[in-house]
């Protein structure tokens, strides 16, 4: 099948788009690396009239710090979270989580900010901006704001992005050297969307856990923190007690459905087998 | 709407002007540039048939917007042998007997020839495996493909220290 007709524009600036995209009325769509819309247009399972391609906006890319937070462009491809020293050193739970997202050729193109814009519950991304503790910049025709990743994600695919804003860069807080950080996920085939998908990130100073965050993907209908057992972990010592405890809260934290690809009752259990692994890696290596 | 763009395509420039932004860089490649070479599997991202290079780095050329890529630089299969002879990983293909029907080898050769750009795999089998994870094979000539990689590659490395020596 071939995607419905569209127009098509180019801007150079966040400026420009965002009047381009108010030109165009509801029916336009942005458009970034491709890799969730192009298949979706060809499905016609989205049908804009005009596309806004934001892919040469100089101001969506980027990876900078600038004290205490790193800034990372729209724009920055998956490829660049798994490769750029200034992720693996500022936010290194990104970097883990890299590999797990798609195949490389889709890496290559694939942008963060499309994949959090798009807010999928079984993406890796979208959930890690939950454990790092991220803020999202959005800018639009009344101006620009910082919305933390715990207001961001607000229903299935939907985020505090309104129609006709933009994404412009994630700001996340610089990991310190006390800080420790995991992930992992069950998927059918290296590549596939996983069955759940957990990353954690934690500080350990004098031994004991503090700011501990959990999140997890692939159990509901958004990216999810599991706060029942990141209060299981607080102060107290990373050890086999402490670690059963917050796999049990999970029972309160996680409310799965069941789907084609497993019953609730196993995704429940997959999470808190992958919790326990996570801790254990991080209590191993402390 | 001005739909003229400019391509580098296996090193010679070609000004196409798009009937339509919806043209993918896979049909502008099939359907009119005469380069069929490059396979359409699924045209949704999920196979890998159509991977080329683009500015150096492989992609699926069926989740690639034509209208987007004005200025870019494309290598496709047709553009791997220096005349007659092979792309070392064509030749480590043909070796190893990585392929039965050949519809998906195009795709896996590019996949191969982007990875070991990227120089992230080393010589292990497994790291292979996973990084040619988009690129699937009904025939399921996996094992020769893995063996082919891993030999192409170390035919390329042993090449690049002859010329720098
Ligand atoms: C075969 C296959 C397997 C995949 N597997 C995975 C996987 O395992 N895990 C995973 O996480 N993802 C996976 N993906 C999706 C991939 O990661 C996408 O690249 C990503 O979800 C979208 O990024 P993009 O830049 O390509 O966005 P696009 O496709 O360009 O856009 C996606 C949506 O976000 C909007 N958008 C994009 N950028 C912005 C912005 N800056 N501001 C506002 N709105 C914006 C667009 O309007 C569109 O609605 C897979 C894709 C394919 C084809
Ligand atoms: S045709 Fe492009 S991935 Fe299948
Ligand atoms: S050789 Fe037939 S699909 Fe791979």
């Amino acid at each position: 099948m071939k995607a419905r007709a569209f127009s098509y524009v180019c801007p150079a600036t966040v400026a420009e788009a965002l009047d381009a995209f108010a030109a165009a009325g509801s029916e336009a769509s942005f458009i970034a690396g491709g890799q969730s819309l192009v298949p979706a247009l060809a499905l016609r399972l989205q049908a804009p009239e005009c596309l806004v391609d934001i892919g040469r906006i100089a101001e969506l890319r980027g990876i900078s710090q600038d004290g205490e937070w790193l800034r990372l462009g729209a724009l920055t491809r998956h490829v660049e979270v798994h490769d750029h020293p200034l992720i693996a050193a500022c936010a290194p739970l990104l970097a883990l989580a890299a590999p797990f997202v798609a195949h490389p050729a889709i890496r290559n193109r694939g942008t963060l900010g499309g994949s959090i814009a798009l807010a999928d519950p079984a993406s890796e991304f979208p959930a890690m901006m939950l454990a790092v503790a991220a803020e999202m910049e959005i800018a639009g025709p009344a101006g620009r704001r910082r919305v933390p990743a715990t207001d961001f994600f607000q229903d299935l695919y939907q985020t505090a992005i309104e129609p006709g804003e933009l994404l412009v860069a994630i700001h996340i807080p610089v990991a310190r050297p006390g800080h420790r950080c995991a992930f992992d996920e069950f998927a059918r085939r290296r590549g596939d969307y996983a069955i759940v998908g957990c990353g954690v990130m934690l500080a350990l100073p004098a031994d004991v856990v503090n700011e501990a965050r959990i999140a997890f993907l692939s159990v509901g209908s958004t990216p999810l923190r599991a706060r029942a057992a990141e209060a299981a972990l607080n102060g107290r010592p990373l050890d086999a007690a402490a670690i059963r405890d917050a796999q049990a809260a999970l029972a309160s934290d996680l409310d799965p459905a069941d789907d084609e690809q497993v019953p609730a009752a196993m995704r429940l259990h997959l999470a808190r087998v992958l919790l326990g692994r996570l801790l254990g890696k991080i209590a191993a290596a402390a | 709407m001005d739909l003229s763009i400019s391509l580098t395509v296996n090193g010679v420039r070609r000004d196409v002007a798009l009937d339509n932004p919806r043209v993918t860089l896979l049909d502008l490649l099939r359907e009119r540039l005469d380069l069929t070479g490059t396979k359409k599997g699924c045209d949704r991202g999920q196979c890998g048939a159509c991977t080329i290079l683009l500015d150096g780095r492989r992609i699926n050329s069926c989740l690639a917007l034509a209208i987007s890529h004005d200025g870019a630089d494309i290598l496709t299969i047709e553009g791997l042998a220096q005349g007659e002879e092979l792309h070392p990983v064509q030749a480590a293909f043909i070796a190893h007997d990585g392929f039965q029907c050949g519809f998906c080898t195009p795709g896996q050769i590019m996949s191969a020839v982007g990875l070991i750009r990227e120089g992230q795999a080393g010589d292990d089998p497994e790291r292979v495996r996973e990084a040619m994870s988009g690129n699937l094979c009904r025939c399921g000539a996996y094992a020769g493909i893995t063996e082919a990689v891993l030999e192409a590659q170390k035919t390329l490395a042993d090449a690049g220290r002859r010329d720098a020596a």
